[in-house]
């Protein structure tokens, strides 16, 4: 275990993504370790999704390296990164929306019987156990995603995240579609997720989830990391600072600063 | 009344609250309301012909023929369902139909006896040539499959240069002249009287498909149990059970009372039973209800037609799975082509005309959506027997094919709208 806890979980080195001529992402470096929760704020398009779709397999980097526990991986799809367990809740939850919750759960690793038919009583019983912990008021197995709530949608999407075993998670605007308490479960799990180890990326608009979650932040800008702070070294106004001015807090002069109060 | 359930049944379901009206009587029994009302559809058209007809349109021999008619075309609609599940459309398989049904005319009179050295004796010469069209199907499939899914053509086009290109190579294959003369026993394939599998056989098929329906429950409820999931009533499975089984032996008893033409048996009452495009018609449906909703193939192909991005994010290689489906669709072209040259016992250069549009009916009047993800086989088999049902009824009224056209395109439309209005209704 002294060997995992120096190198990192996770390291992603000098990561390009290029869209035409936008450079999304910019010689982007960034690491996790087991059990940490990074979170990863910017505004519209400071390329945090993309940088995330890296490392989930959903879009490929056009250069860079990525490392698991020391050791440079190849991700090119999602069944790359999954093989890895590297498990992602998208923000727009990714969900086939004609098929029911074990059917979304399992979809691409179903469970089958010995002669290669699927076997839904076992996805089924698997799904009320995992969703049993998640949302134990759930109840709608057979029924297509599409008639369930936002809540019970997003609980279904982090449940196919959590039943994989993933040793690494990244979670894009978790809680965006979420009444109070239903934000208040996912916390929860967030911290049951790193108490079991796991590394979380954590995207989110919402400043006041990540200071409760995070260990560290980085926040990006037109796609370059600004800074990567301990969350215990600053205060979400200064967070917000390089959000909105992409500068670290000794480099921003007093007219920009003016700015910044003026604007809040 | 949504249908989506039957995208991608589960064994396990959730009680729905017993309550004592109809509408609850009917949920306890979770049959497929959609199905279930395309059946009564059907009933009402067959009884409607029936009594304009005085009685005569309800006769074994009407109903057999108009069975052995829509075969070809309900075959080749369970393929179409997952086509259009997929967000995609074939309008090659009326071109493919008349492409195999050429190659087996002209591998039976020509190139199997002259060039392979299988002369008329040669054992399983039928067989030969059902495998090679089969294969020859699979491929054009797989190269029509290869260029819409990894090329990136839209299924349309590709689908459009098949119908075109495909339909011309076929005068190419015989110089334009019709080939006939094809193996006695490949027509079998066909239907007819002598192409119909025998009374015994009938209710041994009759039979053995009760026990598979009890099988099918009993499994059903142990699975259940096994898994602590809610149970369906006792009343629900005996009821389903008895008209289940009802509905086959009656099936089979209305097929056995379809005699051999007296000038043929010499006099005697004869059944003839089930025809064997029938017999390949249920085992089609079989199957292909089995490829959409017990393997992965079929998960695959619903969750990419309700969401690609999602199906691509899962990991599932969407490519791939799209070109199945057209390979599928093409063995299917190949099983119907055999059907409609052995019925002839002529392959001429207009074998499979209109398939296309006939085949994309049946599927949509049977419930599958053009928004992709929904759609089921048996919906599509009924489709296929509601237009032909229709069809058949009409021209034995005397209206002229031109007027049956204007029926089925009134009726095409009608049977969408009224779905369009249905969902609506109930999201």
């Amino acid at each position: 275990m002294t060997v995992a806890q120096r190198t990192p979980l996770v390291e992603m080195k000098d990561i390009n993504v290029a869209f035409g001529g936008v450079h999304a992402v910019r010689d982007v470096t960034i690491d996790l370790d087991a059990g940490e929760v990074i979170g990863l704020v910017g505004g519209n398009g400071a390329g945090k999704s993309t940088l995330m779709r890296v490392l989930s397999g959903a879009h490929p980097a056009d250069s860079g390296v990525i490392s698991i526990e020391g050791k440079p991986v190849t991700i090119s799809n999602p069944r790359d990164a999954k093989a890895y367990n590297i498990e992602t809740i998208y923000q727009t939850l990714a969900l086939a929306d004609n098929v029911d919750a074990p059917a979304n759960l399992f979809l691409g690793r179903e469970i089958t019987t010995r002669l290669g038919n699927l076997d839904d009583s076992s996805m089924e019983a698997e799904t009320r156990k995992v969703m049993g912990r998640l949302n134990p008021n759930f109840t709608r197995f057979a029924m297509p995603v599409k008639s369930l709530s936002g809540g019970q949608r997003q609980a279904v999407a982090i449940a196919r995240a959590v039943h994989f075993n993933a040793r690494i998670m990244i979670m894009d605007e978790p809680t965006a579609a979420l009444g109070p308490a239903e934000t208040g479960q996912v916390r929860n799990l967030v911290r049951q997720l790193k108490e079991d180890g796991i590394g979380i990326f954590l995207i989110s608009h919402d400043i006041h989830d990540v200071f409760d979650l995070s260990d560290r932040i980085s926040v990006m800008y037109h796609g370059r990391i600004v800074d990567t702070v301990n969350k215990a070294d600053t205060d979400p106004d200064a967070v917000l600072g390089m959000i909105i001015l992409g500068k670290k807090p000794d480099e921003v002069t007093q007219k920009e600063l003016a700015e910044l109060e003026l604007r809040a | 009344m949504t249908n989506v359930a039957d995208a991608a049944p589960v064994s396990g379901q959730t009680q729905p609250p017993a309550r004592r009206s109809i509408g609850g009587l009917i949920a306890q029994t979770e049959i497929d309301l959609r199905l279930f009302g395309m059946l009564l559809a059907l009933g009402l058209i067959l009884l409607t012909f029936n009594i304009l007809s005085g009685g005569k349109f309800f006769q074994p021999t009407n109903m057999v023929t108009l069975a052995v008619q829509a075969s070809g075309i309900a075959i080749i609609a369970t393929g179409m369902v997952l086509v259009i599940v997929s967000r995609n459309i074939d309008l090659s398989v009326g071109s493919l139909v008349g492409l195999i049904a050429m190659t087996y005319a002209l591998l039976m009179t020509d190139v199997m006896p002259r060039i392979l050295g299988m002369g008329p004796d040669f054992p399983f010469r039928w067989l030969i040539a059902l495998g090679l069209g089969i294969l020859l199907g699979a491929g054009v499939g797989a190269l029509q499959g290869y260029i819409i899914a990894y090329v990136g053509v839209p299924s349309f086009i590709v689908t459009l240069g098949g119908l075109l290109s495909i339909r011309g190579a076929i005068w190419y294959m015989s110089n334009g002249a019709a080939v006939s003369g094809l193996d006695p026993i490949f027509q079998l394939i066909g239907g007819g009287a002598k192409g119909s599998v025998g009374g015994t056989l009938t209710w041994v098929l009759g039979v053995v498909g009760c026990i598979a329906i009890i099988a099918l429950l009993l499994n059903g409820r142990r699975q259940r149990r096994h898994f602590g999931f809610p149970l369906r009533p006792m009343w629900a499975e005996v009821l389903l059970g008895v008209i289940g089984c009802i509905a086959v032996l009656g099936l089979a008893a209305f097929a056995n009372a379809n005699l051999w033409p007296k000038g043929i048996s010499g006099g005697l009452d004869i059944p003839t039973g089930v025809p064997y495009p029938i017999v390949l018609l249920i085992g089609v449906t079989l199957v292909m209800t089995w490829l959409a909703t017990r393997r992965r193939f079929g998960r695959y192909v619903y969750a990419y037609g309700g969401n690609p991005d999602a199906a691509d994010l899962a990991g599932i290689n969407t490519r791939r799975t799209v070109l199945k489906i057209y390979v599928v669709m093409g063995i299917l072209c190949a099983l119907a082509a055999a059907i409609a040259v052995a019925r002839l016992n002529t392959a001429t250069l207009d074998v499979g005309q209109s398939y296309e549009l006939y085949v994309i009916a049946a599927a949509v009047v049977g419930g599958t959506s053009f928004a992709g993800g929904i759609g089921s086989i048996a919906g599509a088999v009924l489709g296929a027997f509601v237009m032909q049902s229709l069809a058949y009824g009409l021209s034995f009224m005397g209206v002229n094919s031109p007027g049956q056209n204007v029926v089925a395109g009134i009726v095409l439309i009608l049977a969408v709208g009224f779905d369009a209005y249905n969902r609506r209704r109930g999201s």
